[in-house]
């Protein structure tokens, strides 16, 4: 009977770009920065990666397809190159290839790198597919944008739960607000100034009843990671290992869209994902085992239902939770969005859930700086991409290696 | 003998203020001060002709049986396609048999009538059983023109058969190449002669002709019917008429130049329903299509009637009506006006003409499945059933969800997503009975929506890909009741 991977793949080095605006940079030149840090810091030589996984998701206006962008970039030696794309979880999609090959002992040291160039659209916001959505899907799904879709979860939320709406928009301005307060710290983040309530709740409207700081910027980025064995990552003297813990995805199978069982106020799949990535890695109760959390916050009213989804906060609790300051940096409770999340990072798609996982990786290492938790042992990173009525959810854990 | 077995009218909610028109325009235009009174439909964005004559036919066929049809005649001459059979689209839309004649009729403002006596020309040989007659339009004007205000947007639909609520008695045709106005293949607005003439020597002379042809033919004299439906714009003219045909007030049904405007094709048809909405049994009834001639039938109401009345018409059609004062908005809607997009607007909109026609029924007919092995209802029908607890292969039979009411599950409004109209208003239904979908709302006003509140849905277009020349149809939800845009 498979159990996982827990404790099989261990992280031998990370890198992140700045994210933001980078318009001297094309996707290449971030693959390129990613990758320099992530050499260094695994201590690697570039011809010694066997495999390798290329995460990016809009590739009609950046990089192009398959994987060739990377191979080619990075100049890898004729080594199998795969890219992957998986909505918004395309980024952790690249990371689980990569510790895959290495758990299943296909190969010793594999690289997984996430890369987005938005910027070069000439607007803000994501593009608008058309009849790139699906041949069939474009002819009949509404006129959707990712904000507007998110949006509807708030209603459905309130109604749900017999929460008032102008209670859960306060809630969600609090989880806006702890991002920015925390992304204010983060050198590499894109927007860096914190925001308080009043400026959350009065900002221009987007999609009902998110405003624009309910929603996460559009920005440009690349991050990976270079995964190994505990015992390989051993022999070539790492010591303080950070290990994969567990590794989980969970697809809709069109029961939100078409069955009647779902009121649109949560996500099933990040349920199912965080419950099976919970028993992968062991851990029982979620709201004492994870020290910290990078969440999927596209939306402000995403991140909150999620506390809820990964059974940090219970059903409905979410709105009390985050009022009490349970989610910030500085509580007493789970640290969620400790490197500023989406919310000021941007989200450029292939490389957020490799940015998330490197956060995880410094904050576990003592690296994070002015951001640094206290002693953190477990940190959960979570990707929802698509639509509330079909999507990907991702839920990955690391933490210390402690074999 | 077969006739007229059914009605349905659809109006568009919006009325544009003439006063709103000249407000605007009348700097330029100072001479349409005359015509700055009462109100005319508008379409919304999303509608035209096909649309509204769809809406108008599913009024004119709910509660009956549908399956029967085996004739679609659409007439109208702002139909969305100059080749590809816009009738057939309305089948489709009805999710009507296969097995029928679909015909468009077009070419002039008398199209509606000619298809409606061709209609009945066709069940009363026995050739056809169950013809419906639909038609609309949406007529493109000039800003400041005497048209703009004029014409009015909408639909009418008749169903022809046996057991008629208004029994068919005769026609007469006439066919004068008399043009008051032309509009040419390529050219997007009507080209009109001076008014005084076509009032004088068109309507008032044209319509007496053919209806008097016809009172001769069936040997009926004027005053013995109960009703006379015929068209003109000019309210002078039309009093004119029925002076000239020797009408006592009340005989002549109103030109609705008030408080709907000239709806083309379908205006005749609108005004035999107005007719028929308040006849009784026994009452004669007279109906004239006016353009390059002069086409007329003739009906006796019979006593099907009352029941056949409890069917909204044309007066519940202008009851739904929500004023609009923003001209700039109507200019916006018929792309008179070019207002900035932004590249984000700038998405491919190619239709795979294959999946149109494999997913026609999904599409255009807004058919789901049903799972005969479980008994959900589910929307899109896949082949294998969305219930956890079945998952059977190949068990979907065809499910309509076009009537079935639904409620609002949640929803939002989009100010980013790309429309004519922001904010995009969208959000989950749940149908009655079973069933969802994530659909586009429309006519509503967002701030009145809320999770549970009634919806229903109506036929609208859906996008035009203007490189292409291609209009796309499907299904939004609209709010019911007091939450309607225009409701009561």
């Amino acid at each position: 009977m498979a159990t996982g991977i827990r404790d099989r793949v261990a992280i031998l080095g990370m890198g992140c770009t700045r994210f933001g605006e980078r318009w001297e940079a094309g996707a290449e030149e971030l693959m390129v920065e990613a990758f320099e840090e992530c050499l260094a810091d695994a201590g690697v030589e570039k011809n010694e990666i066997q495999a390798a996984w290329l995460g990016t998701f809009f590739e009609e206006i950046n990089v192009g397809k398959s994987a060739l962008p990377l191979a080619m970039t990075l100049r890898l030696p004729r080594i199998p190159v795969t890219r992957v794309e998986n909505f918004c979880s395309t980024g952790t999609e690249a990371f689980r290839g990569a510790c895959y090959a290495v758990a299943s002992g296909a190969y010793d040291i594999c690289l997984a790198l996430g890369v987005e160039k938005l910027k070069d659209t000439g607007y803000g916001g994501l593009p608008n597919s058309g009849s790139n959505a699906g041949s069939l899907t474009w002819l009949w799904l509404p006129n959707i944008t990712a904000p507007g879709v998110f949006a509807m979860l708030a209603p459905a939320y309130s109604a749900k739960h017999g929460i008032e709406a102008k209670n859960v928009k306060e809630a969600m301005a609090h989880v806006s607000v702890n991002s920015h307060a925390n992304g204010a710290l983060n050198p590499k983040a894109h927007l860096r100034k914190p925001v308080t309530v009043d400026q959350v709740l009065n900002a221009p409207m987007v999609a009902h009843p998110l405003g624009l700081f309910d929603c996460c910027g559009v920005s440009d980025g690349a991050a990976c990671a270079i995964v190994t064995t505990p015992e390989i990552a051993k022999a070539r003297g790492k010591h303080d290992l950070i290990s994969v813990k567990a590794l989980q995805l969970s697809l809709s199978n069109g029961e939100e869209l078409s069955f009647d069982n779902w009121d649109y106020d949560h996500f099933p799949t990040t349920e199912r994902a965080a419950l099976a990535a919970y028993k992968e890695a062991g851990i029982d109760d979620p709201r004492r085992e994870i020290s910290m959390m990078e969440l999927h916050d596209c939306f402000s009213i995403t991140e909150l239902i999620t506390y809820e989804d990964l059974h940090i906060s219970p059903r409905g609790g979410a709105v009390k939770d985050v009022l009490d300051g349970f989610f910030a940096r500085t509580g007493k409770g789970v640290p969620a969005q400790v490197d500023g999340g989406l919310k000021t990072f941007g989200h450029p798609i292939g490389a957020s859930g490799l940015r998330m996982i490197y956060e995880m990786y410094l904050q576990l290492l003592g690296r994070a700086g002015d951001r640094q938790l206290d002693e953190p042992r477990m940190g959960l990173t979570h990707n929802l991409g698509g639509f509330p009525f079909m999507n990907v959810a991702a839920v990955t854990i690391t933490g210390r290696y402690e074999g | 003998m077969p006739g007229i077995v059914s009605y349905g009218a659809y109006v568009p909610a919006r009325r544009l203020q003439r006063l709103a028109v000249f407000s605007a325009v009348g700097w330029y235009s100072p001479a349409i001060m005359m015509m700055a009174m009462g109100e005319r439909s508008l379409c919304n964005w999303d509608e035209d002709a096909l649309s509204m004559s769809v809406e108008a036919a599913r009024n004119c066929l709910r509660g009956l049986d549908k399956r029967r049809v085996d004739g679609v005649y659409l007439a109208g001459t702002t139909l969305p396609y100059a080749d590809r059979q816009n009738a057939g689209i309305v089948a489709a839309a009805l999710n009507l048999s296969s097995e029928l004649a679909a015909v468009d009729f077009t070419g002039s403002q008398k199209a509606g009538i000619s298809a409606l006596i061709a209609g009945l020309q066709a069940v009363s040989s026995g050739e056809r059983q169950s013809v419906l007659i639909a038609a609309g339009d949406r007529r493109p004007t000039r800003a400041g023109s005497f048209t703009e205000l004029y014409f009015g947007d909408g639909a009418g639909a008749l169903l022809l058969g046996e057991d008629p609520i208004a029994e068919y008695a005769g026609s007469y045709a006439l066919a004068h190449d008399f043009v008051d106005h032309y509009r040419g293949a390529d050219a997007r607005y009507d080209y009109g002669w001076e008014e005084r003439w076509v009032r004088d020597e068109g309507y008032a002379k044209i319509i007496p002709q053919a209806i008097a042809g016809l009172l001769k033919k069936l040997g009926w004299s004027a005053g013995e019917v109960a009703a006379f439906a015929y068209p003109c714009y000019f309210t002078g003219a039309h009093k004119a008429i029925a002076k000239k045909l020797g009408l006592q007030p009340g005989q002549a049904i109103d030109n609705f130049h008030n408080n709907l405007g000239e709806t083309g094709c379908a205006h005749p048809l609108l005004q035999l329903i107005a007719a028929l909405e308040k006849a009784n049994p026994g009452d004669k009834v007279i109906v004239a299509g006016f353009g390059q001639g002069c086409d007329a039938a003739a009906f006796t109401v019979t006593e099907r009637i009352a029941a056949a009345q409890a069917r909204p018409g044309l007066s519940a059609a202008l009851a739904h009506r929500v004023v609009e004062e923003n001209y700039q908005k109507a200019l916006a809607f018929t792309e008179r006006i070019e207002v900035e997009s932004g590249i984000r607007a700038e998405a491919p909109t190619q239709t795979a003409l294959t999946v149109l026609w494999r997913k026609r029924k999904m599409l255009l007919g807004l058919v789901g499945g049903k799972c005969k092995a479980c008994g959900t209802p589910q929307y899109p029908a896949q082949d294998i059933c969305v219930n956890p607890a079945c998952n059977a292969f190949h068990q979907l039979e065809d499910y309509e969800f076009a009537e079935r009411p639904a409620v609002i599950k949640a929803f939002t409004g989009d100010l980013l997503a790309v429309t004519i109209e922001p904010p995009a208003v969208y959000g989950l239904v749940q149908f009655a009975g079973g069933g969802r979908m994530v659909a586009d709302f429309t006519d509503c006003e967002l701030h009145k929506l809320k999770v549970g509140q009634s919806m229903r849905m109506v036929f609208r277009k859906r996008y035009h890909d203007a490189e292409r020349g291609f209009t796309g149809y499907f299904w939004k939800a609209t709010p019911t009741g007091e939450t309607a845009k225009g409701g009561a």
